[in-house]
């Protein structure tokens, strides 16, 4: 491994932290907004608010370690894949900042109209922002963001098969992943039908993202075939793990192990991950540029890999600390 | 109005003015973000210590306003971070491997912040006293580290150090922690680390200022005025020090950014120091001049020579206007606040209470709003002072922005989506002031 793609793995890492811990987060407000109406969705709305309410803003930085950490060690290639997705990214940007926005200040007003407009930005929001960033994925898994600021076409490299694709699964995931994480969350505090509720919108999430997923095949085929030579050759194995313990979780959920299932669901999702790198590699942007071609000056990869490493140091206990503490207590 | 935002050509404008928008609107949240915990934290210790619930009380409630504030600059320091390379690919690609490093520390430190807040408000009544109050001490030293990371990437822009360029201009020999230290850096992190502390305590006192005119003389409110005001009034005299600092820095550094900071067009001995004015045809207009006090200020010396605007080609000079009377409202705010805190400092030395008129109150009551006034018109000095470059002597702004079609909607939007965050914002704010049951975002209710 060479220390470009040491350092890119490691915002790689922070990408999967990002779509289990954020991903999560999204599908909270996706639940929140199929939770039914004001009366009938209110227990849903508070069990989803009780859980990711002390955890939500940490679980967003990862997004902003991704970033920085690539236009730091991959300063063209980032200006490359930024300019010309600027449209589904700037729409993503405003998506979070409505979305943290209304879910930070929902809980301090009263009035039962402000109540219900911040909790639709909130849902909605969680909605459409995980939608525009595998959107993200898509155009640069299929190739459409070629090198050079600005150098694809603003909008076909996101309104295309693939992105659709992209922004479906990624709803889709983050809403399965929520489900599973919520049914251990309720079954703590004791709510045993909340759980129960939970469990059904996983198992169903669940056919539904197979169903994608499998449709995805053929999307891939035709409109991404570089990426699926990649999926079936070289990343086949990690496809295969991901189906292996997408299916552990399933069967772990209908035997209400959660917590087990919590563990398999996140393996799922971040072998569907690296199997999007794995099929890329070595490639950055699709179809000419390898990660050591993209990669900065030696002397700043060397400095990124001393702070990652000095960084998870301090990081990795506090997050430890923050997750035990909120996991431990009982309301 | 709709070709101009679809043409690519005309990005420069709309960009700018999208990028000074969000960090404009950003930097108020930051500052809380720096200053307020360390203020929190000492409040619930002097409370606890004291056994005083007024200060406990108090504490809790800032808590929560923290929590509030935290969460703004929470969501639009994500947008920042897409705003840098959506907007300025040529800035980011280019020398994103130079000084792109600093954020990648300010990552970890708002990381750290956004933990501890979270354990903080959620833990008021779960941890031990002890415990509760060492929870804030990460934040209060993430705020540091991470105003210093980014003020380091900023003054890096002013003064671009740390590696070289080969003939056909692309960088080579990057060095990022050289970068980090340039010859702005430690000047322009303290000129802001106290500007925060100056921002938050001026603006926390005057809301109880309000209240104290309104009638509510309680402890409560006596302490809710005199801990902030006193964090500002240690702060101010200092900051106006560092001033003098920060200015000899810029004219050994950016003589184009000092000289239009003054509206001085010729090189001068023994120069003067100019106020107010309109700056037309090279030269200032009806500005009032006291005489040697720039040399004075600059060289500490009457006859000292301050180079001028002719010193550049014309293509390379700010827009003096802006510079100038911006320069000029920071500068006149900062000595205003000076003898506010002044004349606060010296009651309360001679007779160990505030100052027993309504007109004091007035005055800190506006000084929140002054102080905000103040700091955004120091970075206009310092960003549109720059210009036209966007890293100083090496890349021009215009050369910097994305020539994406279409990209000028993005200020249309962005000030649709800040207009509405900010009125919720305050929304919120009130509520959270005026009803004890408000719950934080980061509590559970």
């Amino acid at each position: 491994m060479t220390l470009a793609e040491t350092v890119l793995g490691a915002a790689f890492a922070g990408l999967i932290a990002y779509a289990l811990f954020g991903g999560a987060d999204f599908g909270g407000g996706v639940w929140d907004l199929l939770a039914g109406g004001t009366e009938r969705g209110h227990r849903v709305r508070d069990r989803i608010e009780r859980s990711i309410g002390p955890v939500w803003e940490a679980n967003h930085v990862w997004l902003i370690f991704v970033l920085v950490v690539l236009w730091t060690g991959f300063s063209g290639a980032f200006a490359a894949a930024v300019t010309t997705l600027y449209i589904p990214l700037t729409l993503a940007g405003f998506g979070m900042i409505a979305r943290g926005a209304a879910f930070a200040y929902r809980k301090s007003v009263s009035t039962p109209g402000m109540r219900r407009f911040f909790g639709a930005a909130f849902a909605l929001s969680s909605l459409l922002t995980p939608f525009f960033l595998g959107a993200v994925v898509g155009g640069v898994a299929s190739g459409r963001v070629p090198p050079g600021i600005a150098a694809g076409d603003v909008l076909a490299s996101w309104a295309n098969p693939t992105s659709l694709l992209g922004g479906t699964l990624a709803v889709l995931v983050c809403a399965y992943l929520a489900a599973v994480f919520l049914c251990g969350d309720a079954r703590r505090d004791g709510e045993h039908d909340l759980a129960d509720a939970f469990r059904l919108r996983a198992l169903v999430t669940a056919a539904v993202t197979g169903a994608v997923g499998l449709a995805g095949i053929a999307v891939l085929h035709a409109d991404a075939p570089l990426l699926f030579d990649g999926l079936i050759g070289r990343g086949l194995p990690v496809v295969v793990l991901s189906i292996i313990t997408g299916l552990g979780a399933l069967a772990l959920l209908l035997v209400r192990r959660y917590t087990v299932a919590r563990i398999a669901s996140a393996l799922a999702v971040t072998a569907i991950l690296i199997g999007w790198a794995v099929g890329q590699y070595p490639y950055v942007l699709l179809p000419s540029l390898t990660v050591d071609q993209a990669a900065t000056g030696h002397t700043t990869l060397v400095a990124l890999l001393v702070a990652l490493g000095a960084g998870a140091l301090i990081l990795v206990p506090s997050l430890a600390y923050l997750y035990v503490l909120f996991q431990r207590s009982v309301r | 109005m709709l070709e101009f935002l679809a043409d690519a050509s005309g990005n420069l404008y709309p960009a700018r003015m999208q990028m000074a928008l969000s960090l404009g609107w950003h930097i108020v949240f930051a500052c809380f973000g720096i200053a307020f915990p360390a203020i929190v934290v000492f409040t619930e210790w002097r409370g606890h210590r004291r056994g005083d619930e007024a200060l406990t009380a108090l504490a809790h409630k800032w808590a929560k306003a923290m929590g509030v504030l935290f969460a703004a600059g929470a969501v639009s320091g994500t947008l920042l971070s897409f705003e840098m390379g959506i907007l300025w690919p040529g800035l980011m690609g280019r020398f994103g491997e130079v000084f792109g490093f600093p954020f990648v520390l300010e990552g970890f430190a708002f990381f750290v912040e956004a933990i501890f807040v979270g354990v903080y408000l959620f833990g008021w009544n779960r941890l031990s006293p002890r415990a509760h109050m060492l929870s804030a001490l990460p934040m209060v030293a993430a705020g540091v580290v991470g105003a210093f990371c980014v003020v380091s990437a900023n003054a890096w822009m002013n003064n671009p150090t740390g590696f070289r360029l080969d003939e056909q201009g692309d960088v080579v020999d990057a060095r990022p922690w050289a970068a980090m230290f340039g010859p702005s850096t430690w000047a322009q992190f303290v000129h802001m680390w106290l500007a925060a502390f100056m921002v938050t305590g001026f603006l926390i006192a005057s809301v109880y200022a309000v209240g104290m005119l309104r009638g509510r003389r309680d402890r409560y409110h006596r302490a809710g005025l005199l801990i902030p005001l006193t964090v500002a009034a240690i702060a101010t005299p200092v900051q106006i020090g560092v001033g003098d600092w920060i200015a000899n820095v810029v004219a050994d550094n950016q003589p184009a950014k000092l000289a239009a900071m003054e509206g001085q067009y010729e090189t001068t001995s023994g120069a003067g120091l100019s106020i107010g004015g309109v700056y037309r045809d090279d030269e200032l207009h009806y500005a009032v001049e006291i005489p040697y006090a720039l040399s004075l200020l600059i060289h500490h010396d009457p006859d000292g020579v301050v180079p001028g605007l002719e010193e550049v080609p014309a293509d390379e000079r700010p827009p003096v206007n802006v510079v100038h009377l911006a320069y000029n409202a920071m500068v006149g705010i900062g000595l205003a606040l000076l003898v506010l805190v002044a004349w606060y400092g010296l009651v309360w030395w001679r007779r160990r209470r505030l100052p027993d008129t309504a007109w004091f109150l007035r005055a800190v009551a506006a000084s929140g709003v002054a102080a905000v006034i103040a700091m955004e018109a120091g970075w206009i000095t310092n960003e549109v002072g720059r210009q036209p470059w966007v890293v100083y002597g090496i890349l021009r702004t215009a050369d910097a922005v994305s020539p994406a079609p279409g990209l000028g909607w993005g200020l249309v939007a962005v000030v649709g989506v800040y207009t509405v965050l900010t009125a919720f914002t305050v929304v919120v704010l009130r509520r959270l002031a005026r009803h004890e049951d408000t719950p934080a975002p980061q509590e559970r209710p």
